[in-house]
């Protein structure tokens, strides 16, 4: 019998049972969307990190304390923690032509009150270079000043979210919040600038060491000049800290280092939100295996008269396999659909990517499914006796 | 020129096991069934005409002795041989139909069609002419839930005729009819055989087997008596 002509047979007896075949599908459906729905929001999480990265601006260093390990939550390794003001100078001295900017920074999640209002914010506490390293645009008031970071001034500029949140229909400018149990007056608010920065509180770092009572500050940041290279800038920065610290007390890495890092270790999350949602794939294939089990017994007459009538064994359970392999990859390619507008929609919150290997794996592990959990039936159905099916009542 | 044997069993043998227990289904049956011919095999349930049916029909093989179809040895064939030789030389006709639900009479008419070799263009005049010969012409769209049990029984005719097969073989063809119906049925049966057609009837039904020009009665896995 020739492959279409048994293709044709399986279309029928799927036809004939369409709210059976499309609840068999429905598990491949919610299996494939489910693949390609978590890869993408992944996706979406890179892009979201990369973006963010961008806003930071370009050619920065960051000397962290310790070796760091991006596995680890970098607040751990405040135990040794050796980084210290007087650090900065050291750059500052024996790197001075490649350094444009440099500010220390202290980083603590803490929540900011004002009178009745809260929010949790990132407390950030940098000096007034700071406000062109991270490229800070003032929307209202004005950022800090030298003097400032000098006296330890209880000053503050706010991030929008801050602002909104806590001054809804006011201006902020000149109002006392509290950080920590300390007093600060808010001096400006800074403009949109990307998410994260809009979560943060921008304090001197010197009146932050003192509410947090910080013996270190949390890291160094360096906007090398355009014109350095930053492979050796790195190394001057090393050379020069190394004046005063071991090597494993600190590290210096340079923007892309650590995107690199953090997009790998997303890399691996995306592919095992994929992996997870594999598995539901996996219950709709066995679900596929059931289904045809039962239809199998069911058909039992049918598989008999096809015997009877000259089918040899290869062409019953081709005629199995084909059903199944049709449930399956139909399945997956509603699935695939699914999947991609429900992407679609989530670029409402989050820039989502359909990465073309996404589609390509669900639709072939699909189709894997739908063979492998059909050869059972299938060869199940093949080995029925002509006699005792076609007795079968 | 002698007629040409069609089927013939060689003290043929067929043993079940049930369990701990050995059934002897035949034991050594001979017959022979020549070209042209329309025999019944009669006998009681248990009498093992439903084996024997099996055997000649080539779904199953006998356990000792040979069957010979068209002089050739067909009892040690494996299951695709066997596929391949029932579809050429072989219609059934069952008491229950077996026609397939959701498929128009033309479909299920050309079945036996599509695990042959008969080119598709063929398909379709070929089961119109076996609708013509069975009186349905007008009934070729028609799925089975909207045939009569008659209706279905002449469907299953053209069916079981259309690859031309060697030997028509009838397992109770009239069981599921009433007896006007049933009467109508043995008519074409006969008109078939008149035409040249070999055919086989095997049932438990006395007045049934009467028709036929020659009778086999077995009874405990043994022809008893040829009429």
């Amino acid at each position: 019998m020739r492959f279409f002509e048994i293709a044709t047979s399986s279309i029928t007896a799927l036809g004939a049972n369409k709210v059976r075949t499309f609840l068999t599908m429905l598990g491949v459906i919610i299996g494939v969307s489910a693949v390609i729905l978590l890869i993408s929001i992944g996706r979406g999480i890179q892009n979201y990190i990369t973006d963010q990265f961008d806003a930071l601006g370009s050619n920065l260093l960051f000397v962290s304390p310790g070796k760091v390990s991006f596995g680890r939550d970098p607040g751990n390794s405040f135990s040794r923690n050796k980084l210290e003001e007087k650090h900065i100078k050291l750059i500052q001295t024996h790197a001075t032509d490649i350094v444009e900017q440099i500010t220390p920074m202290v980083n603590v999640s803490e929540t900011v009150k004002y009178k009745t209002k809260y929010y949790n914010a990132a407390v950030t506490g940098i000096n007034e270079e700071g406000k062109y390293l991270f490229d800070y645009s003032i929307d209202e008031g004005a950022f800090f000043t030298r003097a400032d970071v000098r006296s330890g001034s209880r000053v503050a500029i706010l991030g929008k979210s801050v602002k909104d949140e806590l001054f809804p229909n006011q201006s902020p400018i000149g109002q006392s919040i509290k950080i920590s149990g300390d007093s600060y007056v808010v001096i400006g608010t800074s403009k949109e600038k990307g998410s994260d920065f809009d979560e943060q509180v921008v304090v001197p770092y010197t009146s932050a060491i003192n509410s947090f009572e910080l013996k270190n500050i949390s890291r160094i940041v360096v906007k090398v000049k355009a014109d350095k290279d930053l492979n050796s800038a790195t190394k001057l920065i090393e050379k020069a800290l190394l004046r005063d610290l071991e090597d494993d007390d600190f590290t210096v890495l340079s923007q892309a280092d650590i995107l690199a890092t953090i997009q790998n270790i997303l890399q691996m999350l995306t592919i095992g939100l994929g992996a997870i949602a594999g598995i539901s794939l996996l219950v709709g294939g066995i679900g596929i295996m059931n289904i045809m089990l039962v239809s199998v017994t069911e058909r039992t007459r049918e598989i008999g008269l096809r015997k009877a009538l000259g089918a040899t064994p290869f062409d019953v359970a081709l005629q199995f396999l084909i059903e199944s392999v049709l449930l399956s990859v139909t399945g997956g390619s509603i699935g695939i659909m699914i999947g991609w507008l429900a992407s679609f929609a989530g670029r409402a919150y989050i820039r989502t990517e359909v990465p073309w290997w996404s589609v390509a794996i669900a639709f072939s592990f699909a189709a894997f499914v739908g063979i492998i959990f059909g050869t059972y039936p299938a060869v199940k159905a093949s080995k029925k006796d002509p006699i005792e099916a076609l007795r079968y009542e | 020129m002698p007629t040409q044997t069609i089927i013939e069993t060689q003290n043929v043998f067929k043993t079940y096991r049930l369990g701990s227990e050995v059934i002897n289904a035949l034991s050594g049956v001979d017959i022979k069934i020549k070209k042209g011919e329309f025999v019944s095999i009669v006998g009681k349930s248990g009498s093992g005409k439903s084996t024997l049916m099996h055997l000649i029909g080539l779904l199953d093989t006998p356990t000792s002795g040979s069957i010979l179809l068209n002089d050739k040895d067909v009892s040690r064939l494996n299951q695709n041989e066997l596929s391949f030789q029932r579809n050429r030389s072989i219609g059934f006709v069952f008491q229950s139909f077996n026609l397939l639900q959701r498929t128009s009479s033309l479909d299920n008419i050309i079945l036996p069609l599509k695990y042959s070799q008969v080119p598709k263009s063929e398909w379709e005049s070929r089961a119109l002419k076996m609708l013509e010969i069975v009186g349905l012409s007008d009934r070729k769209n028609n799925k089975p839930n909207e045939l009569s049990g008659g209706q279905k029984q002449r469907v299953a005719i053209a069916r079981a005729l259309i690859n031309d097969p060697d030997l028509i073989l009838a397992d109770e063809p009239t069981g599921n009819l009433d007896s006007k119906t049933g009467t109508e049925i043995i008519e074409l049966f006969r008109k078939l055989n008149k035409s040249g057609k070999t055919i086989v009837i095997v049932t438990h039904d006395e007045e049934l087997a009467e028709v036929a020009n020659r009778k086999i009665i077995l009874k405990d896995g043994k022809i008893s008596k040829t009429l």
